[in-house]
């Protein structure tokens, strides 16, 4: 309506938001600039709230301005106090509520479309005289919901939807709530794909009829799909998940901007949604698996399943915290590999000490970051930053593979499947073709582990626990490399 | 706006989208997804205009609760990715 485009210069504010978004995505190449970018993003959305609010006749200020605290206040108290091992599960945790808000304003739309500028008029003809062939001249009109806005309505309360359960759910398997399992419903992939056309049958059918159980339908059905989806997903695939659920609130943000009509909303949602569409594929591609195996999920239950009978013992050495740090004391490079194991025991800060020590002594220490190591993208990286590792010590695969020829000692902490040599060698191993570091070429390799029952998430053994170079250290990670700090300082 | 223009700046944003975040560092893809978070919570700006507009009880009451949940991500989104770019250093410099 006529309210929605009334100046030029709103149109125009809205367009320096998504610019400014862009450049806070710009920002991050580099942590030099990505604090600037960061402040960008914040004008950005400064900006778009004011042209909001500046533009619309607000009757109600009062109680926005307390929605605005309450949920403002809400966030920055999560925000400060939050630990930093627990960032995979508040990402989930705050996708959900875009999800959630964007279903919102959707249903909010629905029930008031006149303020959205989405109303168009429909001729009523007379059906009397049009029988007695009077001409269809319209008697009246009634205002409908337009057909275009209701398909975008409809798919935007419907993405929204699915980011919102998935993302409880994932949130639930990330905080430990619920069983990290794959949970595997039988028939699943019917139910699912049922569902799916069911969503999309009904939200062509909303175009001819716009009556109130079509869009609760849809709704309810699109709550059910995203929790079916993210059930039989497993732990270890958490990486893939999380961006796919970036991506999902993007193109809710998106659908819900063609129904307004809002450049900042499109611009930030195809944005967003690219962004963890690309996620989503760095990670797959880092555990050489199709998007689709990853969403149809149970890839943790059937490898155990299958693997855990035929075990033979074979010999491995088991290493105390002396023989670590009297072998990386004498090193001249140590490569450091963390996983998820690290942030379970919070490691980070204890290994931050340990790798001062080795410094103070000369010894040149790198760490080795897998791409799908711990729960999310650039999981690893974080909790590094957090125990004051400078990031220059901090190498992505590719950038450090050519160094374990070189390295004394690979220290493996927390990690299992990423160094293992199964994907390059054995063609029948669930995680065949996936990079793996060459830990094996390094001269002494050091492993910490709580125990030699437990595999990785594939459910694979790993040969590297058997090499003559090899010495398993068993303990909780964090004890372990306290030991490993008090031996070296004697 | 007509459709085709409102097309033309969204496929043109995916694209943008597309070589930006390819620029992104890996070791920032942790903040990525927390600031991308935090800024399609742009999405309050229909919360508002639900929550503003008279006519509707509903939407109305619909879109206060939209602006509640937008409001923590967006401040929650921008604080905790400042906190964490807060803590990338690099070396310093002997």
């Amino acid at each position: 309506m006529e309210h929605v485009t009334s100046s030029p210069w709103v149109g125009l504010a809205y367009l320096v938001a998504g610019v400014l978004f862009i450049m806070a995505l710009r920002g991050l190449s580099s942590p030099g600039t990505s604090r600037a970018g960061n402040r960008y993003g914040m004008i950005g959305m400064t900006i778009a709230v004011a042209t909001t609010l500046v533009t619309h006749s607000i009757a109600s200020l009062p109680e926005i301005a307390v929605a605005i605290a309450i949920g403002g206040g809400i966030g920055f108290v999560i925000a400060r106090r939050i630990q930093m091992t627990a960032m995979p599960q508040l990402v989930a945790a705050f996708h959900s509520l875009v999800g959630l808000a964007a279903v919102l304003v959707g249903l909010a739309a629905y029930a008031n479309p006149g303020a959205f500028g989405i109303l168009h008029q429909v001729p009523v003809e007379n059906l009397l005289e049009a029988v007695i062939g009077n001409g269809g001249a319209p008697v009246g009109f009634v205002n409908e919901i337009e057909p275009q806005s209701r398909i975008e309505m409809g798919l935007g309360i419907a993405i929204g939807a699915i980011t919102f359960s998935g993302s409880i759910i994932a949130f639930l398997k990330l905080a430990g709530k619920m069983s990290g399992a794959a949970i595997l419903l039988p028939g699943r992939h019917v139910l699912n794909l049922g569902t799916l056309i069911a969503i999309l049958g009904l939200v062509a059918w909303f175009t001819q009829d716009e009556s109130a159980w079509v869009i609760a339908t849809i709704t309810v059905l699109s709550f059910a799909i995203g929790f079916l989806l993210i059930i039989p997903i497993g732990g270890a695939d958490m990486p893939v998940v999380v961006s796919m659920l970036n991506s999902y609130s993007g193109w809710a943000a998106a659908a819900m901007g063609f129904t307004l009509h809002n450049t900042a909303m499109i611009v930030t949602g195809a944005l967003v949604g690219s962004s963890g569409a690309i996620l989503s594929y760095i990670m797959c591609k880092a555990m050489n698996r199709s998007f689709l195996s990853v969403i149809a999920g149970g890839f943790g239950a059937e490898a155990t399943a299958s693997g855990g009978a035929a075990k033979e013992q074979r010999p491995w050495k088991r290493g105390s915290a002396e023989d670590a740090a009297f072998l990386m004391k004498e090193a001249e490079n140590v490569i450091i590999i963390p996983g998820y194991g690290m942030a379970v025991s919070q490691a980070q800060h204890v290994l931050r000490e340990m790798a001062d020590v080795l410094k103070a002594n000369g010894v040149n220490v790198k760490y080795a970051i897998h791409p799908v190591a711990g729960r999310m993208p650039g999981h690893m990286n974080v909790l590094l930053a957090e125990a004051n590792v400078p990031y220059d010590e901090v190498f992505e695969l590719e950038d450090i593979q050519g160094d374990f020829a070189q390295a004394d000692v690979a220290f493996v902490i927390g990690a299992n499947d990423v160094v293992n040599p199964a994907a390059k060698t054995d063609k029948s191993s669930p995680i065949y073709g996936m990079p793996v570091f060459d830990v094996d070429k390094a001269k002494t390799i050091f492993f910490v582990k709580r125990s030699m029952g437990g595999v990785g998430y594939s459910g694979v053994d790993n040969d590297v626990f058997y090499m003559d170079q090899t010495m398993m250290l068993l303990a909780d990670a964090k004890k372990m490399v306290e030991e490993i700090v008090k031996a070296l300082q004697h | 706006m007509d459709f085709i223009s409102i097309l033309s700046i969204f496929v043109l944003a995916c694209f943008v989208g597309y070589y930006v975040v390819w620029s992104v560092t890996p070791a920032l893809h942790t903040p990525l997804m927390a600031v991308t978070n935090a800024i399609s919570s742009v999405i309050i700006v229909g919360a508002l205009v639900a929550s503003a507009a008279a006519g509707s009880p509903l939407a109305k009451f619909l879109g206060l609760g939209a602006v509640v949940l937008a409001s923590v991500n967006i401040f929650g989104g921008f604080a905790v990715t400042q906190r964490m770019l807060a803590m990338y250093k690099k070396k310093e410099k002997k």
